[in-house]
């Protein structure tokens, strides 16, 4: 296999880390800011429900937790529902190899619900650490509740969490490997099989150029971010 | 009377705080209130401008009842809002808003407040545009009156303290408040840069602005005021015109002064 073959496969592998990547993303950040408030709430009940869920999820490894939600809807007696749906698209789209979309949104699920636990403690932690008379500034000048927070708060919030939350999402670019434990065919299985089918070792250390190089981008972006809202001291 | 005060108590846990506050002012006159640290005075301020609810008392403001804690019904954030625009608050530690730059912070409230009037009213766009520039024509001569008109954009980190404190004042002003009100407005500044901040609210004094001042800065009470309040242990201790205040012969507001003498 020429070098230029390895590199094509190892691109479609590491098209489901993006895809994980980016979707995790979007769907984490706003489920966190939902769970942080919940974990802010004036109500008791709702605050202590939202800490034992948020200790439940932070303590159950990552990898446990995918199966665990892989498995849940057979161990709740009906049918391996994400399996299915893997079956389902496989006969859908006549392909000789499983389309793993099932079993994609079972990571899905629980990469979201993971990460969003450890983004709500950030976005809290950032929160929290407004100092109170902004608030009554705000107050004091008759804005609204509403108004206070997304005028006053929230971009001196974004400023205090970036570097926080760039190492969150730093570890979300590595976790993806993750998916492998349900058989994903992500990078590192892919250079794997190599290494197992036709023992060629090397494209297990060339994945690394791939982490490496999209990393190099992820810590680009957020730092040119942080940069931006260096004119100002919070 | 334009500000009546009528016996505003306030508990925090088993603390009584304040023990009855009655107080009394005339439009365009400043008062200031005065008494060590921990007499009340800063909790009767945010009493009076819905920072903390007093547990009992009477508010009234050129007639109007904006306070009542009898009242049955406990006013939700939206009617402390309005009754809020009376007033005006500048704080001990300035409380300006880091991201945006001085012009910003002057614009922030007023912008949102008639463009929240324009949605109302159902108003043509083009008359928010022209609101928003004779906003930002107020916000120019407030700076100039503050003498901030070079520092329009810079940001708040890029100021003293003295200036950070110029600009929450003109802040303040956008609104045009019926009663401003200082919480100890010099007390996070060095001593050298106070002197400018004072000349501010003197400046506002010879227009005429209602102001409510608490302060440490005894000469400058003296100075300013139209009448002083002594609090003590969450009590008005003694109150009248400068003049009666510093050659009172009450004797804690004695003791209180003479600390003042001592330390400087």
């Amino acid at each position: 296999m020429s070098f230029i073959d390895i590199t094509l496969e190892l691109l479609a592998g590491f098209g489901y880390t993006l895809a994980l990547f980016f979707l995790t993303l979007v769907l984490a950040i706003p489920l966190g800011m939902l769970i942080a408030f919940c974990r802010m709430s004036n109500c008791k009940p709702v605050q202590n429900i939202t800490k034992i869920f948020i200790w439940i999820i932070r303590g159950i490894p990552l990898m446990l937790l995918i199966f665990m939600i892989y498995y849940l809807p057979g161990l709740l007696g009906v049918t391996n529902v994400f399996h299915n749906v893997d079956i389902y698209f496989t006969s859908l789209l006549k392909s000789n190899e499983v389309v793993k979309i099932g079993s994609f949104i079972a990571v899905l699920i629980a990469f979201v619900i993971n990460y969003a636990c450890y983004f709500a403690e950030i976005f809290r932690g950032g929160i929290e650490s407004i100092p109170h008379g902004q608030y009554e500034a705000g107050e004091v000048l008759g804005l609204t509740k509403t108004q206070i927070f997304t005028k006053i708060v929230l971009k001196q919030v974004v400023k205090r969490i970036l570097p926080p939350m760039t190492n969150e999402i730093i570890t979300l670019v590595k976790d993806t490997a993750l998916a492998n434990a349900i058989a994903i065919p992500e990078i590192i299985i892919t250079a794997k099989d190599f290494a197992a089918r036709q023992a060629i070792i090397w494209p297990l250390f060339y994945t690394a150029v791939f982490y490496l190089i999209f990393v190099g981008l992820v810590t680009i972006i957020l730092g040119k971010a942080e940069n931006k809202l260096s004119y100002f001291k919070a | 009377m334009f500000l009546e005060v009528k016996n505003i108590t306030k508990k925090f846990d088993d603390t009584d705080v304040l023990k009855g506050i009655d107080f009394n002012l005339e439009k365009g006159q400043v008062l200031s209130i005065i008494g060590s640290s921990g007499s009340g005075k800063t909790t009767l301020l945010r009493c009076l401008n819905f920072l903390e609810t007093p547990d009992t008392g009477t508010i009234f403001v050129d007639g109007d009842c904006i306070f009542n804690a009898g009242d049955t019904h406990k006013k939700s954030f939206e009617e402390i809002r309005e009754n809020r625009l009376s007033f005006g608050l500048v704080f001990q530690s300035f409380n300006l808003f880091p991201q945006y730059s001085v012009m910003e912070n002057l614009m922030l409230a007023p912008k949102l407040r008639v463009k929240e009037k324009v949605k109302k009213e159902k108003l043509p766009k083009a008359e928010l545009k022209k609101m928003y520039e004779e906003i930002h024509a107020k916000a120019l001569d407030i700076l100039a009156s503050v003498g901030l008109s070079e520092k329009v954009d810079a940001y708040p980190c890029q100021l003293s303290g003295g200036q950070q404190q110029r600009v929450s004042i003109a802040r303040a002003l956008m609104l045009d408040p019926d009663i401003l009100f200082f919480d100890e407005p010099t007390s996070a500044l060095d001593p050298e840069i106070t002197g400018e901040v004072l000349k501010v609210i003197k400046s506002l004094a010879a227009r005429n602005m209602t102001m409510i001042i608490v302060t440490h800065e005894m000469n400058f009470a003296r100075e300013v005021s139209d009448k002083i309040v002594f609090m003590d242990a969450g009590v008005v201790a003694a109150e009248g015109t400068p003049k009666e205040i510093f050659e009172s012969e009450n004797e804690r507001l004695h003791h209180f002064l003479a600390s003042f003498n001592n330390a400087q």
